[in-house]
């Protein structure tokens, strides 16, 4: 951006107006958040049918079905994230706007977070009644927002990478496992340990190593997006 | 297109050092007293990792220029290299596949190396999908570029998380078998042959990636030309 252009408005500004645009259009009936709930609590049914979940496995394999269902999920709403833009051509006019790109890419880093937490924010509640575990310790609740985010870190970069792709609804998923298999290794690694009821010096291993995903994962957007919209 | 003599002296050479570590795998290096034969697949099979490691390096430098500086030879250099890579991975896994069958009594296990192998297999094949998919030349190269670097970066992640997963669950098959490597003391005709194979793997290596960039050259010489004809 130019020295000319240097009344554009601050970056904590446009982040609220992307945020804000796209918790409107969801008030106003984009029906993307029911769709998404529906679907994490069919995952958590299917699971319990595929795997047979017996008490006894429970605390071991509970923290595997809870993650794969937020990542499906959150894949879900990551391949909506730049979809109403491209449905109705906004992408250029987003991209043209005389604001910082980052500012963009934290937008809607932040609308996807809002919207798988909200998910989550059900489905959670609903897995610990059904497997009965204890999923609300502070400690697991950091883990599944860390996890989140790690995961929507890249995504919400390769989600941008997508939109411009042939079959993307199907690349982004392709791209992204691969990608983001620390940072889901690690969430359903620190999980498990944390539902067990273990020492911490158990848990720090993953822990500390999905705390340095999320930062490695943040470093490389913030020095990679530019790349993307510099058309 | 005139004959490129300094190709076809590299294919030729790369054939026959191929030929001399064949031989040295079969012939100088000597048998293993406990796991035989098989062991002999080792020579080729660490050379094919080396390979496949060192292609996605060069793929991944050349993504990093061609996003600093732009440049066609740059981005070419990214898509042949790991097309190369890929299937030297392929041939590490495959091969690695056969080695443990007899050894580690099993096709597969989920040992951290292996795993990061596969992982590793996918993050290329993907990005050669997400080349596929993208249509104007410069931006497929920064989209590439971008999905090269951080595929790049996640790969020791993954296999610190996956040393992590497996460090405290026991591992069920394996378990204090012989790993990828040490489990043999290496004389020194074995080690020759190692140095050399993976020495001829590594000029087949440049052989390969020249091919696969002059083949890049000329088909878009002949798109060029047909466009030519097309509008004459």
């Amino acid at each position: 951006m130019r020295a000319a252009m240097a009344r554009k408005p601050g970056m904590l500004r446009v982040i609220g107006a992307l945020l804000w645009k796209d918790l409107l259009s969801e008030l106003r009936g984009r029906a993307l958040l029911a769709a998404l709930l529906v679907f994490a609590l069919l995952t958590v049914v299917v699971f319990n049918y595929a795997l047979d979940l017996e008490r006894t496995v429970r605390a071991s394999v509970g923290a595997g079905v809870l993650w794969v269902t937020i990542v499906f999920t959150a894949t879900l709403a990551l391949n909506r994230v730049f979809s109403a833009e491209r449905e109705h051509a906004l992408h250029e006019g987003l991209l043209l706007a005389p604001v910082e790109r980052l500012a963009i890419y934290f937008g809607k880093l932040l609308s996807g977070l809002l919207f798988v937490l909200l998910v989550a924010a059900v489905v959670v509640p609903v897995f610990a009644l059904l497997y009965d575990l204890p999923v609300a310790r502070p400690l697991n609740l950091a883990v599944l927002l860390l996890g989140t985010l790690g995961y929507l870190l890249p995504g919400t970069l390769l989600a941008a990478l997508a939109a411009h792709a042939r079959a993307r609804e199907v690349l982004l998923p392709v791209m992204l496992f691969p990608v983001a298999m620390p940072v889901i290794l690690s969430a359903v690694r620190s999980s498990q340990e944390v539902l067990a009821g273990s020492d911490w010096v158990r848990i720090a291993p993953a822990f500390n190593l999905l705390v340095a995903s999320d930062i490695i994962f943040l470093a490389l957007a913030v020095l990679l997006f530019d790349q993307l919209v510099d058309a | 297109m005139q004959k490129n003599v300094g190709l076809q002296t590299l294919s030729i050479g790369s054939g026959l050092l191929l030929l001399a570590a064949l031989y040295m795998v079969f012939m100088y290096a000597p048998l293993e007293a406990v796991m035989g034969a098989v062991q002999r697949v080792f020579y080729f099979h660490v050379a094919a990792g080396w390979v496949g490691a060192l292609a996605l390096f060069v793929a991944f430098v050349a993504g990093l220029l061609y996003l600093r500086r732009g440049g066609l030879l740059a981005d070419r250099v990214a898509l042949c290299s790991s097309e190369i890579g890929l299937v030297f991975i392929s041939m590490n896994i495959a091969s690695g596949a056969i080695w443990a069958r007899p050894i580690w009594n099993t096709w597969w296990t989920w040992d951290p190396r292996l795993t990061t192998a596969t992982i590793t297999w996918l993050l290329y094949a993907a990005y050669l999908l997400l080349r596929q998919g993208i249509e104007d030349p410069q931006r497929r190269g920064r989209f590439a570029a971008v999905y090269g670097v951080i595929a790049f970066a996640s790969v020791p992640l993954t296999f610190a998380a996956i040393r992590i997963f497996r460090s405290i669950h026991p591992v069920v098959i394996g378990a204090g078998a012989p790993g990828a490597k040490g489990s043999f003391d290496m004389t020194p005709a074995m080690r020759d042959t190692l140095l050399f194979s993976v020495f001829a793997f590594t000029v087949l290596y440049g052989a390969l990636l020249w091919h696969r960039l002059r083949l890049e050259q000329l088909s878009e010489r002949v798109a060029q030309l047909r466009l030519r004809v097309l509008q004459a």
